[in-house]
């Protein structure tokens, strides 16, 4: 059996999985400390389940991470090392961060001699002494941790390796981040995400620390598993090293539970909240991910996330007549005392739900004096908001799946355009938590390939072949690991042939 | 004669994604790199071509090289290097500068040597919009020398193109040496005298560039429409409103070729679109009628916000506005169409003129 517990903003999950069945869901406030909240969940659903349970695993989704960088609380003071001189001057490390996180982790910065081509050459050889004495630099100025990115440090990593090792020798107690562990190709956002990953280390090991306490504290033994934006785990040792990938796990675990508990492996997710809907595309059970620059607290960074449209609209969203409108602005959390049905004066979404014979939540009777046609107009443009965000997400124009989860769910009826069909699964309210729970173990790998020195399938297959032993290095059981995403991206304005291939594998948790 | 600085460089680089038409690589790192210099250095003065004196120097600059290495060995202040080294191969002070291409990212290149040398830049391109190769110039194609030209990587090497037989010859040979010096250089050609800028560059293109930029924003601001805002500014037609419904891309000989097809919406209900593109939009149809061919400027902006749209970036789904600009003078003339016309692009097309 395993665990799945989801800290969101407000609510802390939890879900106790044997198998595929649920035996037993608890929803407690979130507390500041994280820790707490999840202790309550994680006994509350000991208390209802079955009495000898062999646990497998505790899978914690959480944005308390993303938190910090947002509030600019807790972060260690932090270097960023760049191996590329002498290119990339005139954009030093930090160029565009907000004044208050730069300040917040100190804003240490060093460029040096290393670095290299898009074909592997270097740039110039890593200077060994520059490095060192920027290392020493840090240890007087006490830095806690630092991130180190050489420029094409995903052709050729060896730069960052050698440096980290320098690092290591003159000032073992700071925390390094390599940014080719990070990101894909694109200096500053990698050299960003690695550099918000380095800062917020020493928290995370604090953090997954005290979690891993209270765990114990009530008895359990197994082991405490992170779960990252891709919809996979990381052991809680590893989570403490990069807790950057935990940012935007709860919409991927949100889909992962969509997929899980309808079925549905390819396909569209949406999941309607109180004051907003995020629509997103299944690939093989997967969330797909952004392909462009992703910004997090105010920094642009490009590692992987979850490519989830979102959307103005929940079971709280106001309706206003003449002209309609329906949302922007939505009751949120007072739903239960200011919509009509619940006795409130404020006309909602839920309320032209109930009225339209869609539902029955509170008091069916508080909507009788809503116009059937008010109620239909409404009805159709929440609909057609949907289905519009439906055709924006989709690979072409084929009709695939709707999966239908979050509370909202109630706003939309059994059909929409571009729908094969339109599924509500059972428990949908707690699909994060179970998104957390069936999370897999991954790997993943991004390369720039020269076609003149292999063939393009020789090129694909290396590719694959890392990233599933990427995945089998994290803890996959190799038996059922598969790759999951493959994609080619060929280097424009250049006659030579030049291709960049990232490969996704994932696979079952190893058992004990 | 105006000026540039921080604010009026974001406009610019809006307005030059707009006339990127699909292509020109992403201006993100470009307006980074030259806002980084306005800030060490000031602003740069701007003069309209009629504003040069008689004995003006001018250096066209611009970047060669694979836009997605560009994102990760980010430009240095090679162009600067670039200018000097052709001075100094010349034997000519340059008094000014100007960009090669006001499409994507190149179109604020030369800013960052002209702040750097503390020299004014010509309101004025060489290109109006982007293409992907260097003899693709007004300058060249109306008689001005293509070489010498000095090609600089950020590792300080340089070199130099006394001599070639035609301005594709130096564009082959440049693009090899390009590669070899880690895949982005910069470029710098021969002081041109100011009559030749007069009588060979697209005019006012980098003041289009700020108005369009300008246009843009203030719409996002008030929240009107961003279309109206950017035909208000530079005539032209909306081709299409509607969203990508199909996308076919394939990469040969380096150039990202492929089509895209639009399925209209609201007022364009019903219609179709089909736009093929080699890094930039070169024609556009419906059913078999030619709408608009390249070198007309066939620009897709998202329909919502006005941003521009970069071929790397399309994607199906995508609620897009096609926009159509009647190409600038010096293109359609038989010599130019020789260069930049359909069928230097393969077409086995004629150019019929965008009907306003």
């Amino acid at each position: 059996m395993r665990i799945g517990i989801d800290v969101g903003g407000t609510n802390t999950d939890a879900v106790l999985l044997n198998g595929t069945s649920i035996e037993a869901q608890a929803k407690c406030p979130t507390t500041a400390d994280v820790t707490s909240g999840i202790l309550q969940a994680v006994e509350q659903v000991l208390s209802q389940g079955p009495n000898d349970i062999r646990l497998q695993g505790v899978m914690l989704g959480t944005t308390h991470f993303t938190n910090a960088l947002l509030e600019g609380k807790g972060l260690a003071p932090t270097a960023v090392l760049r191996l590329a001189l002498p290119a990339t001057q005139l954009l030093p490390p930090l160029v565009e961060w907000p004044d208050s996180l730069r300040n917040a982790i100190g804003g240490f910065v060093y460029l040096v001699h290393g670095g290299h081509e898009f074909d592997g050459r270097e740039i110039s050889a890593l200077d060994r002494a520059a490095v060192q004495a920027a290392a020493r630099d840090m240890r007087q100025k006490g830095v806690q941790a630092a991130s180190v990115c050489g420029v094409f440090s995903s052709v050729d990593s060896s730069h960052e390796e050698a440096a980290a090792e320098i690092i290591k020798d003159e000032a073992p107690h700071i925390q390094v981040t390599l940014s080719h562990e990070i990101g894909r190709i694109g200096l500053l956002e990698r050299e960003n995400a690695a550099t918000l990953n380095a800062c917020l280390a020493g928290l995370a090991a604090n953090t997954l620390g005290g979690v891993q306490e209270a765990l114990k504290s009530l008895g359990l033994e197994c082991p405490l598993f992170i779960t990252q934006n891709d919809g996979t785990l990381m052991g809680a040792e590893y989570a403490s090293r990069y807790p950057v990938f935990t940012i935007s796990s709860g919409a991927t675990n949100s889909m992962r539970g969509a997929a899980f508990l309808s079925g549905v492996t390819n396909g569209i997710v949406v999941d309607i909240g109180g004051t907003s809907t995020d629509v997103g595309v299944l690939v093989n059970g997967y969330p797909r991910e952004a392909s462009v620059a992703v910004s997090i607290g105010g920094v642009r960074t490009n590692f992987r996330m979850p490519d989830v449209l979102s959307i103005a609209l929940g079971g709280g969203s106001i309706i206003t007549q003449e002209p309609l409108t329906i949302g922007p602005e939505s009751v949120g959390y007072r739903l239960m005392d200011e919509a009509l049905v619940f006795g409130g004066t404020i006309l909602t979404t839920t309320d032209v739900s109930v009225a339209g014979g869609l539902s029955d939540v509170g008091s069916p009777h508080l909507v009788l004096g809503i116009e059937p046609r008010l109620a239909n107009q409404a009805l159709t443009k929440i609909r057609q908001k949907v289905e519009d965000s439906i055709d924006q997400v989709k690979f072409n124009a084929d009709d695939v799946p709707v999966v239908l989860v979050g509370g909202g769910n109630i706003l939309i009826g059994d059909v929409l355009e571009g729908a094969t069909e339109v599924i509500r699964p059972e428990n949908a309210a707690v699909a994060n938590a179970v998104g957390s729970a069936i999370a897999q173990v991954g790997g993943q790998v991004e390369r720039v390939f020269s076609l003149d020195r292999m063939g393009r399938q020789e090129a694909r297959d290396s590719a694959r072949n890392e990233a599933i032993a990427k995945a089998v290095a994290a803890g996959a059981d190799p038996n059922t690991v598969d790759l999951i995403e493959i994609d080619e991206v060929p280097l424009t304005y250049l006659p030579s042939n030049v291709t960049r291939i990232r490969a996704k594998a994932s696979g079952d948790l190893m058992p004990d | 004669m105006w000026e540039v600085d921080e604010d009026i460089l974001e406009s610019i680089t809006i307005g030059a994604g707009i006339l990127g038409t699909g292509g020109g690589g992403n201006p993100y790192i470009g307006r980074l790199r030259a806002r980084q210099v306005l800030r060490q250095h000031g602003p740069v003065t701007v003069l309209d071509p009629e504003e040069l004196s008689s004995d003006a120097q001018i250096v066209c600059v611009g970047g060669i090289g694979a836009p997605t290495v560009g994102i990760e060995k980010v430009r240095d202040t090679q162009s600067y290097s670039a200018f000097r080294a052709i001075e100094k191969y010349t034997g000519i002070t340059a008094t000014a500068l100007i960009s090669n291409e006001i499409g994507g990212s190149n179109s604020v290149e030369e800013l960052i040597p002209a702040a750097m040398a503390g020299l004014p830049v010509v309101d004025g391109d060489g290109m109006g919009r982007a293409f992907p190769e260097y003899h693709m110039k007004t300058f060249f194609v109306y008689g001005v020398p293509y070489v010498p030209m000095a090609l600089c990587d950020e590792k300080g090497n340089t070199v130099i193109i006394p001599e070639a037989v035609s301005p594709e010859w130096v564009e082959r040979i440049a693009r090899a040496v390009t590669i070899q010096m880690g895949c982005v250089a910069v470029y710098a050609v021969a002081p041109m005298s100011a009559e030749q800028v007069v009588r060979t560059a697209i005019p006012r293109t980098l003041s289009l560039a700020r108005d369009l930029g300008a246009a843009v924003r203030e719409a996002r601001q008030h929240q009107e429409d961003p279309v109206d805002a950017i035909l208000a500014t530079c005539p032209g037609i909306v081709l299409m409103q509607g969203k990508i419904v199909d996308l076919d891309r394939a990469t040969t000989a380096g150039f990202a070729r492929g089509s895209m097809t639009i399925d209209g919406l609201g007022h364009y209900h019903g219609q179709r679109m089909d736009i093929e593109f080699q890094n930039e939009n070169l024609i556009a149809r419906q059913g078999d009628a030619i709408v608009c061919t390249v070198p007309d400027l066939i620009c897709l902006v998202d329909s919502d916000q006005g941003e521009p749209i970069t071929t790397e970036l399309l994607r199906y789904g995508f609620r897009v506005t096609v926009l159509g600009f009647p190409a600038p003078a010096l293109w359609t003339t038989p010599e130019g169409l020789a260069v930049v016309g359909p069928r230097a692009f393969g077409y086995d097309t004629d150019y019929t003129p965008l009907n306003l």
